[in-house]
């Protein structure tokens, strides 16, 4: 039998205001098994954490029960006081009497008579415990990230800087991400390739860094601290390490008409290609589905140019197995597809754009180098019409778009718009808003400067219709200030698509079994005090694949996620977490239904051998659990026909002790 | 906040949830009889949210609505403001007892160049 001491917690006036502390202690001082019970104003300061230990040493307590707050409040501190005393720290159960009781009801007499039965149920419980041991498992020492844009490259480079080797896995030709797409960056108008490109040669230069471009993860196992992940390096057809970027194969590429990515289509690349100058790695690519010779064999000039012989037509892809401690997570967002959106004519005229492609166009290596002119004509635009909010915030039952605020685009319109007055004063620029959401370090000063210094027209009111017309975009809105309807001339429109997770973001969730919202973001471990870490161990988020960002909020997260591996990698072991599944190997009938059920995968089947009543052995499957993948969601004791798994910490027969308790 | 007997009904026999509306304005945007229009289709979400019903109920801005319904097609959010417009017209044909015209009526009003949509309208709005 324990010797149980109960601990009633007046929470100041949070807990003591609805529930009267004295009649819980005195109540459950008749208990089975309880040899002291009292109360005190806080359990938690120092005194009340004092007053525990002495109670353990002066009554020799096998067990504590604490009335106080939530668990995910306390309870480690509780066991650590328990350790303190001398206890094992699993013999501590809270009773929840504040969230559950105190803060729900009103009433003095319903929240103490509710307080009473959890307090019962408590040592119910603690009567049954059992000390626990939490399991160590060891860490390999180096970090995984997936996404090689600004989130990858800080967090790597940060990652790095402790003194861990990092790989990057991008799965575009180079590194660099949207943001080398980007021409400046708001709020203080530097060039994003400066910024930019030399991060990226930072990453190229350290040692500890390792980039697999042009490839992507296709299979995760394992858990923190000990994960196999396999990478497919696609076929470049060009040896990586011989090529030396001279981009003479570039040049003589007769097959010169394939869209350029990179500028979004705007104008074309060659079969072979180097996305862009600054490249990392700066080494050449063959699209097999526009190169000659890799379709029917007739060309191999690329080859015949190249001076260092790097070209190989016959590349298969690779597969790569590696071991890491922690994995990051950073695969960006893109804008979403304007298909849907028919008001705006995006299919219908090639001079309405999306804010990407206007990036593009204004930027020194894009398709017009640098200077803004119609993509129909090459023309100058006089009159452009920029349109906010183009498929965010809608309704959750709209057909398109989606309904979070996209929270880049209020600034970069500011930008746009800002940039193309200031460059071409004769043009006439309109920003059409719902709302101007500029929260952020300057961001605001920013733009009231587009609206009051550059003379950008901002108007309150959105496009309803745009009809191309001539040479000419009919734009039709409102102006809801001026209470009237607007017809504008206009010569350019540009959308601020909303933006969405990148597409390989949910198959990567699946592998990684982390979880996500229903806009395919990935969903932190608490919105406010664990932004960067992803529920399951080991999993770390960086940039926009966890909500929409700017770049200073990606670099901040980015270096946040850095801290958390490397706080992580700095461990030489794990301690796990001893309230973990384990399976009655004699009353298992290894029927599988606790792997099929298992979210981590932490379940396997072995054969083994078992003695039998007449001396005769028999091999049979049962249930194992890996203790250092299972993370004690109890999904598998519910499951199992037999009853043979059980939850360490929660077994069943615990759990029916508190119903019973609660129901006497 | 309460809301009168008159707005509920709008609200009920329309189906649109006027606090839905983020102000954006795509639905004047949208609006292709726009300045015939005293009160606008955005006016009406807003007035009919805040319960400011009467000067619609006697504006003729409720005749003027094509029913195209392009604000209802466009609407972010999914608020259908040609459903209110429909609802306050329903309620203010309702008001004065009768009908002002039948169905037989129509077709000696009609001329060649009316839009066939005009027409499908008119009968949405007057054969009640």
């Amino acid at each position: 039998m324990q010797r149980v001491g109960v601990f009633v917690c007046w929470c100041g006036s949070n807990i003591a205001g609805t529930v009267d502390v004295q009649a819980v202690s005195e109540a459950l001082k008749n208990e089975p098994g309880v040899v002291f019970s009292t109360n005190y104003q806080y359990m938690c300061s120092q005194a009340g954490q004092n007053m525990i230990i002495d109670a353990v040493k002066e009554h020799n307590l096998t067990g504590i029960v604490v009335c106080s707050c939530s668990p995910r409040m306390h309870e480690a501190t509780f066991r650590k006081t328990a350790a303190a005393a001398g206890l094992n720290p699993y013999m501590v159960e809270i009773a929840n009497i504040r969230e559950q009781c105190s803060w729900v009801h009103k009433d003095m007499m319903t929240g103490t008579e509710k307080a009473i039965i959890l307090g019962k149920a408590a040592v119910a419980k603690v009567n049954l415990n059992t000390p626990l041991t939490p399991g160590e498992s060891p860490v390999t020492k180096r970090a995984l990230v997936i996404g090689g844009g600004i989130a990858g490259i800080q967090t790597a480079l940060d990652i790095a800087d402790a003194g861990f080797e990092v790989d990057i896995v991008e799965k575009k030709p180079t590194i660099g991400g949207k943001m080398a797409q980007l021409d400046k960056t708001f709020p203080t108008l530097d060039c994003a390739a400066c910024i930019l490109t030399p991060k990226m040669v930072d990453v190229a230069q350290n040692e500890k860094i390792r980039i697999f471009s042009y490839s992507e993860v296709t299979d995760v196992k394992g858990f923190v601290g000990n994960f196999d992940v396999t990478i497919k390096k696609n076929a470049r057809f060009v040896k990586e390490d011989i090529c030396t970027g001279c981009g003479a194969c570039v040049e003589k590429c007769p097959m010169k008409k394939v869209p350029n990515e990179f500028n979004l289509g705007m104008d074309n690349r060659s079969a072979i290609y180097i996305p862009f100058a600054q490249a990392v790695p700066k080494v050449a690519t063959i699209d097999p589905n526009a190169c000659n010779m890799l379709k029917n064999g007739k060309c191999g000039l690329c080859a015949k140019v190249c001076a260092a012989g790097a070209i190989d037509y016959t590349q298969k892809d690779e597969y790569i197995e590696e071991k890491y401690g922690a994995i990051v997570v950073a695969t960006g967002f893109n804008p979403i597809s304007m298909e849907k959106f028919d008001e705006f004519a995006y299919n219908q005229s090639k001079d309405v754009i999306t804010s990407l492609e206007f990036e593009r166009l204004t930027n020194a290596a894009g398709p017009t180098a640098g200077k803004l002119l119609r993509p129909s004509d090459h023309e100058h635009p006089h009159t452009i019409v920029f349109v906010q909010c183009v498929g965010s915030r809608c309704d959750s039952c709209a057909e398109k778009g989606k309904e979070y605020c996209s929270k880049i685009c209020c600034m970069y319109t500011a930008k746009h718009a800002m940039l193309t007055r200031d460059k071409y004063p004769d043009t006439e620029v309109y920003v059409f808003y719902i709302d101007v959401r500029t929260p952020g370090k300057n961001f605001d000063e920013f733009y009231r400067r587009a609206v009051e210094e550059y003379g950008v027209k901002y108007v309150k009111g959105m496009v309803g219709k745009v009809t191309p017309e001539g040479k000419k975009l009919k734009v039709q809105a409102s102006d809801l200030i001026a209470n009237k309807q607007l017809h504008i001339d206009a010569d350019l429109v540009v959308l601020a698509a909303a933006i969405e997770p990148d597409q390989t973001a949910r198959p990567l969730a699946t592998m990684l079994t982390a979880s996500m919202d229903t806009n395919d973001f990935f969903t932190e471990a608490h919105p406010k005090l664990r932004p960067v870490e992803s529920p399951t161990a080991g999993v770390f988020l960086s940039g926009a694949c966890q909500g929409p960002k700017d770049i200073p909020e990606t670099v901040s997260q980015a270096g946040a996620a850095a801290s958390k591996v490397i706080g992580l990698l700095a461990k030489d072991k794990l301690t796990g977490n001893p309230c973990v599944a384990s399976s009655n190997e004699l009353m298992c009938n290894g029927c599988s239904s606790c792997e099929r059920v298992c979210p981590y995968g932490a379940i396997t089947y072995v054969d083994k051998e078992f003695r039998m009543p007449d001396r005769t052995t028999k091999v049979r499957r049962v249930a194992s659990v890996n203790p250092a993948v299972c993370q004690g969601c109890g999904c598998c004791t519910v499951a199992c026909p037999s009853g043979a798994m059980d939850l360490r910490g929660f077994a069943n027969n615990q759990i029916m002790a508190e119903v019973d308790a609660i129901c006497k | 906040m309460h809301k009168t007997y008159l707005q509920e009904e709008i609200i009920r026999m329309s189906g649109v949830n006027p606090s839905k509306c983020m102000r954006c304005g795509k639905c004047s945007a949208s609006c292709p009889a726009y300045d015939e229009m005293e009160y606008h289709p955005h006016q009406f979400v807003n007035m009919v949210e805040s319960g400011d019903i009467e000067p619609l109920l006697k504006s003729e801005s409720l005749y003027k609505c094509l029913s195209c319904f392009a604000c209802i097609e466009r609407c972010p959010r999914g608020v259908e403001p040609a459903k209110l417009v429909e609802a306050v017209r329903l309620t203010a044909i309702r008001k004065q007892g009768a009908n002002h015209m039948t169905a037989n009526d129509v077709p000696a009003l009609l001329d060649d160049e009316m839009p066939q949509q005009a027409i499908v309208s008119a009968f949405r709005k007057y054969s009640k």
